[in-house]
């Protein structure tokens, strides 16, 4: 009787319509609080890149500070609309998603292996009391060794001296690769230089910069036992601050200032 | 209705019947979440709550389960808390759960929470079987605890994030052992401690599949052939 088919069935049914039930209050319920977590995640990197995190302030409240602007990759401008998106909910990375909104890059110029890049992106702006720009907070992405990494880089009012980088998700090896995130690694940046004659010069190298090498202010320590990361990050910058990437607006900017 | 038996639930998975080191199962998680403790930590909380709920409730309803699908259900009720204990991690700690990322999700995979839910769950009450899912998730976290720190502390010279051993790259004076960050690692790590265990406690050794028999021509020991 144990064996019979309407039980077996009758069972299979309550599991699922129990289990289903459980799973998606949970999920609903959660939903709000998971999507917060996210986006200040996101937040608090691009404030710690801009160098005005304080966490004893609420995130939003910092967040206000900065100025979001849309840049069409194309012309190099910026814009403050584009098609019907708000600004803040805009997401690039969605986008690329998108054959309509994104273009794919040529294999040739694929360097940092991002495969589509949105036709516009989006930039954060940290203005000084005068309404001059400090900094700029561009978005940043290419593949290392087991994943893409996503981040930020800033860049101080000459736009060509970086003043940090921070990265918010990454599959790097912890200890090898995940030493991006190492506050050490991720200090060298500040005040280095990214052009030289108009080209992109910056470059994570291997092994240390030596004292003394007239070129210093071009080159990041490399990541011991992290080669292909390294690389990757050399090519990100490369890629982002080279001609499909940031170069007409950085010097479009220049230029007017 | 003895306490002993109650205890015993508990107490044997630590060492005398450990899931990873006696049963050798749960083997892959234990390689991919140990390199940082604080990690190792919530994965151990997610597990030990899998695995005791999930025997709770499938003991609960083990007289309602027909056999012909008994591992479907027991899947379907285990995938369903992972779930629950994924979303859990993303709405309240979100900074760990993106270091865990897929691992969580991989908890259903875990052959500790099937097998006992096959072995233990199916058979027993509901309190027993949650104690049992609770010691076996105890015994599971007792070995990745111990594997995380070893290898925090001398691959990153760190423990829970702090500075142990200052690190050459940081300006101290230890040269960390990067392959103490590599999975690879914690299978050694394991191996060692299921030969301590073993040596300890010779019961636990096992018998071997086959036994070695003497080479019928040659004397010679040293170049004995295994006949299988």
């Amino acid at each position: 009787m144990n064996e019979s088919i309407v039980k077996t069935i009758g069972v299979a049914f309550a599991v699922c319509l129990i289990c289903s039930l459980v799973v998606s209050a949970s999920a609903v319920s959660l939903r709000d609080l998971q999507k917060e977590n996210k986006l200040n995640d996101k937040r608090i990197k691009i404030l710690q890149v801009a160098d005005i995190y304080d966490p004893n302030i609420s995130i939003a409240e910092q967040f206000s500070e900065l100025e979001s602007k849309f840049i069409d990759f194309n012309t190099g401008l910026m814009m403050d609309e584009y098609n019907n998106f708000s600004i803040d909910d805009y997401d690039q990375i969605v986008v690329t998603k998108d054959p309509n909104l994104s273009s794919k890059v040529p294999t040739s110029e694929d360097i940092a292996i991002i495969k589509n890049r949105e036709n516009v992106g989006k930039i954060y702006i940290l203005r000084d009391e005068m309404g001059t720009i400090d900094k700029l907070v561009l978005p940043i992405r290419g593949y290392g060794l087991w994943g893409t990494l996503y981040g930020y880089i800033s860049i101080e009012d000459d736009f060509n001296t970086v003043s940090g980088i921070e990265f918010y998700d990454h599959k790097e090896t912890p200890g090898l690769g995940a030493e991006v995130d190492n506050p050490k690694w991720k200090a060298q940046w500040k005040g280095k230089k990214i052009y030289k004659d108009n080209k992109v010069n910056l470059a994570v190298i291997k092994g240390k910069v030596e004292a003394g090498d007239y070129e210093s202010s071009y080159k990041i320590d490399g990541l011991s036992g992290a080669t292909i990361t390294s690389r990757g990050v050399t090519n990100m910058v490369a890629y982002w601050f080279g001609e499909s990437g940031y170069s007409s607006l950085l010097r479009e900017l220049d230029y007017e200032s | 209705m003895n306490l002993k038996k109650y205890q015993d639930v508990i107490v044997k998975p630590l060492i005398d019947e450990n899931p990873i080191t006696l049963q050798i199962l749960g083997i892959c998680s234990a390689l991919a979440v140990t390199n940082n403790l604080s990690v190792t930590m919530v994965m151990c909380v997610a597990v030990i709550s899998v695995i005791s709920f999930s025997n709770l409730f499938i003991s609960l309803i083990r007289n309602y389960i027909t056999s012909s699908i008994r591992i479907i259900v027991q899947m379907t009720i285990i995938a369903s808390l992972v779930i629950v204990v994924d979303e859990l991690l993303k709405a309240y700690d979100y900074e760990t759960s993106k270091k865990l990322s897929v691992f969580v999700g991989l908890i259903i995979t875990n052959c500790i929470v099937m097998g006992r839910a096959e072995a233990f769950a199916m058979k027993e009450k509901p309190l027993l079987s949650f104690l049992d899912g609770l010691g076996n998730g105890l015994g599971y976290s007792l070995i990745l605890i111990a594997v995380a720190t070893i290898r925090e502390l001398f691959g990153a010279g760190t423990l829970f994030g702090y500075e142990i051993l200052p690190l050459i790259s940081n300006g101290g004076w230890y040269m960390g052992n990067n392959l103490l960050l590599l999975p690879p690692s914690s299978f050694i790590i394991i191996g060692l401690f299921i030969w301590l265990i073993r040596s300890l406690k010779s019961d636990q050794i096992e018998e071997d599949d086959f036994f070695v028999s003497k080479h019928s021509t040659s004397p010679d020991l040293s170049k004995r052939e295994i006949n299988v």
